[in-house]
């Protein structure tokens, strides 16, 4: 199939039609909306379930309801919807069943705004609802990464019967790119062994997060976690570029991570050898790649469109071999090449020790950009 | 030899499982239970049902029906149960919640529900208290009724008043069947049956949602006697909750059950 020029929001909602999502339920909130509305002037005509919910609330514990009715099911949503979630997505993990969902991300915390943001980071990543579960957190960069990402959310969601994010900024949301389709897939006939559909000619399957006895909650905790072991040994992806002779090694994930990697390209025509890592999945994290750079390279800048959360996960996985430094936007803040770039010719003239929290030196300087830009 | 014929006239259905439940003696839950599961044997829905347990004294209600079953966040029932219909429409697919599940925590999901005529049954038992988490103050709680979080009797000027679901689903467009029934003595529990199987057969036919409201009995929380719960439901519950049928869709009309 061919090109087309195809929005975010629209792109990821045929895609998730053509991977074979047989119920969609959601509320609105920019900047997702448009998949909401992509989703009820499609799923009605296919025969398939979509409902726009009362609330956020609603909307992922109608997704929890058809998961365990077995059918591929999904959400869309952004931040403040998402921590309306939370009670549902943790319920979906308590119970292991399948379910996908997309959090379009913006500026936070409360309202906020509706500008591009990675926020999020810690309440997808670090599971955010309540109690011991590990979610599958999907990063894309760019619109065919994200039309990819939902057939795998899927495919892995029902691989670990776990709860796969997709998460994006506005930016992805609501651009314009070309990408591809894939051909729509035919649903599966295949009803899971474990879903309630009736039980004729079996015994009754029940669907429960509840296990009162601390001995069994704790061995279903094991088994989340087993799982979660594999899950990291299986399914990390990531993309490099620019890394054979880096020197400079720039890791950023999604919008951040793109526009990184146009500043690296601009480095390396100044001389500079910078390169990016940037996880396409932030959970499991790229952590055996990470260790491998930090013998390689010299500094590490950690760019992120929010106060430095990945920031953490790599300072734990650099544990100090290499000096690790931040740059950072928030608030709904998209950084831009040039920025990017001057932190890069910061960063490959900087000699000095690394500090225990880079968000230190950082502060000063955005400080610095941010009276500039007035 | 006198030879003599043995009828059965009464055992356990076959939509019930074969175990003891954990509720407390005089609790009305397990009459509830059986009534339900006596309707689903009489109209065949056993192999094509899923229930939808809540969070209270019922979150175990998987564990007495021999059928497919959740166990939805407190509230959320109607939620999960709309997500299953809405995927498996041929299926049957009821909801069994308490009052602070229903009333309180879950009103935005039952009303929802109910407005968009969601296909599904709800069983609303209503005992005018927080049954499983210490017997504190409910959306149904009567005026002046003591709770351990109205320890001096409910004061509506400060707590509101008492909430009547059946009357308030009544009157959304989308619901084909609201009424309110009791469980307090063996008359009122054979009505309480017949409204649980037009809610079931409601369902069936497509009428849009369906609850049957059923005002039950907290002995261990009321703390009174169990003969005295009920004539606590006849004389104090039945005038604040008045039994009747709030709704009922023409298409029932004349169906015998
Ligand atoms: C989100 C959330 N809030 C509070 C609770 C605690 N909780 C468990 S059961 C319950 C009340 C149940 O009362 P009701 O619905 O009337 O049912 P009953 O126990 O009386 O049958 C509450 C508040 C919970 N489990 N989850």
């Amino acid at each position: 199939m061919a090109k087309e020029l195809l929005k975010g929001n629209h792109a990821f909602a045929e895609a998730a039609i053509r991977a074979g999502v047989e119920a969609f339920y959601g509320y609105p909130i920019t900047p997702s909306s448009e998949f909401l509305e992509y989703m009820s002037s499609r799923l009605p005509s296919l025969g398939r379930a979509f409902v726009q919910a009362e609330s956020e609330v609603s909307a992922i514990n109608m997704v929890y309801g058809a998961a365990c009715a077995g059918k591929r099911a999904m959400t869309a949503s952004s931040s403040p919807g998402i921590s309306l979630m939370m009670e549902g997505i943790s319920y979906i993990a308590g119970t292991e069943v399948p379910a996908v969902v997309v959090n379009v991300m913006r500026g936070g915390p409360g309202l906020g705004n509706i500008a591009p943001s990675q926020g999020d980071y810690y309440q997808m990543i670090k599971g955010g609802g309540h109690g011991d579960y590990f979610p599958i957190v999907l990063a894309p960069a760019r619109v065919q990464e994200a039309i990819d990402s939902i057939e795998l959310a899927f495919d892995l969601a029902e691989k670990y019967r776990s709860i796969v994010h997709v998460i994006v900024d506005g930016n992805m949301g609501q651009m314009m790119e070309p990408a591809e389709l894939p051909p729509m897939k035919e649903i599966s006939k295949e009803v899971p062994d474990w879903a309630v559909t009736g039980a004729k000619g079996r015994e009754p399957n029940t669907l429960t997060s509840i296990y009162l006895a601390p001995e069994d909650e704790e061995v279903t905790n094991l088994r989340l976690l087993k799982r979660w072991k594999e899950i990291e040994k299986n399914e990390v992806l990531y993309q490099e570029y620019q890394l054979d002779d880096a020197e400079i090694l720039v890791i950023g994930f999604g919008t951040a991570g793109r526009v990184a990697s146009s500043a690296i390209r601009e480095a390396r025509e100044e001389g500079i050898k910078a390169g990016l890592l940037r996880p396409i999945t932030l959970a499991p994290f790229p952590q055996e790649r990470l260790i491998e750079l930090t013998k390689q390279v010299r500094r590490i800048l950690v760019v992120e469109m929010n106060s430095g959360m990945m920031l953490d996960d790599v300072m734990k996985i650099v544990k100090g071999q290499v000096p690790v430094e931040f740059y950072g936007r928030m608030g709904g803040m998209t950084p831009l090449p040039d920025e990017i770039l001057d932190e890069i010719k910061r960063v490959a003239a900087n000699k000095g020790p690394g500090s225990d929290d880079p968000r230190d030196e950082w502060i000063p300087r955005l400080e610095g950009r941010i009276l500039g830009e007035k | 030899m006198v030879s003599t014929t043995a009828e059965v006239v009464y055992q356990r259905p076959e939509s019930f499982t074969d175990v003891h439940t954990h509720y407390c003696p005089g609790c009305t839950h397990g009459i509830a239970h059986r009534l339900i599961a006596e309707v689903i044997d009489e109209m065949g829905l056993r192999e094509k049902t899923i229930g939808v347990a809540p969070v209270g004294c019922s979150v175990f209600a998987y564990k007495y029906f021999k059928m497919d079953f959740v166990e939805a966040p407190h509230g959320r029932a109607p939620a999960m149960a709309t997500g299953i219909k809405r995927v498996l429409p041929e299926n049957t697919v009821f909801t069994y919640q308490g009052d602070g599940d229903l009333a309180s925590i879950g009103m935005a999901e039952i009303m929802h529900a109910a407005a968009r005529g969601e296909n599904i049954t709800v069983i609303f038992i209503n005992n005018a208290i927080y049954g499983m988490t210490g017997g504190q103050m409910a959306p149904t709680t009567l005026p002046g009724m003591k709770t351990t979080s109205s320890p001096f009797g409910r004061d509506v000027e400060l707590t509101g008043h008492p909430i009547r679901m059946a009357e308030i689903l009544a009157i959304m467009d989308g619901s084909g069947y609201i009424v309110r029934r009791s469980l307090h003595n063996a008359a009122n529990i054979r009505k309480s049956k017949k409204a649980i199987r037009l809610a079931f057969e409601a369902q069936e036919r497509g009428l849009g949602f369906s609850m049957v409201e059923l005002l039950s009995s907290c002995p261990t929380n009321w703390k009174i006697s169990v003969r005295d719960s009920m004539e606590f439901i006849a004389d104090k519950m039945i005038p604040v909750f008045p039994l009747g049928d709030y709704k009922v869709s023409p298409s029932l009309e004349g169906l015998k059950v």
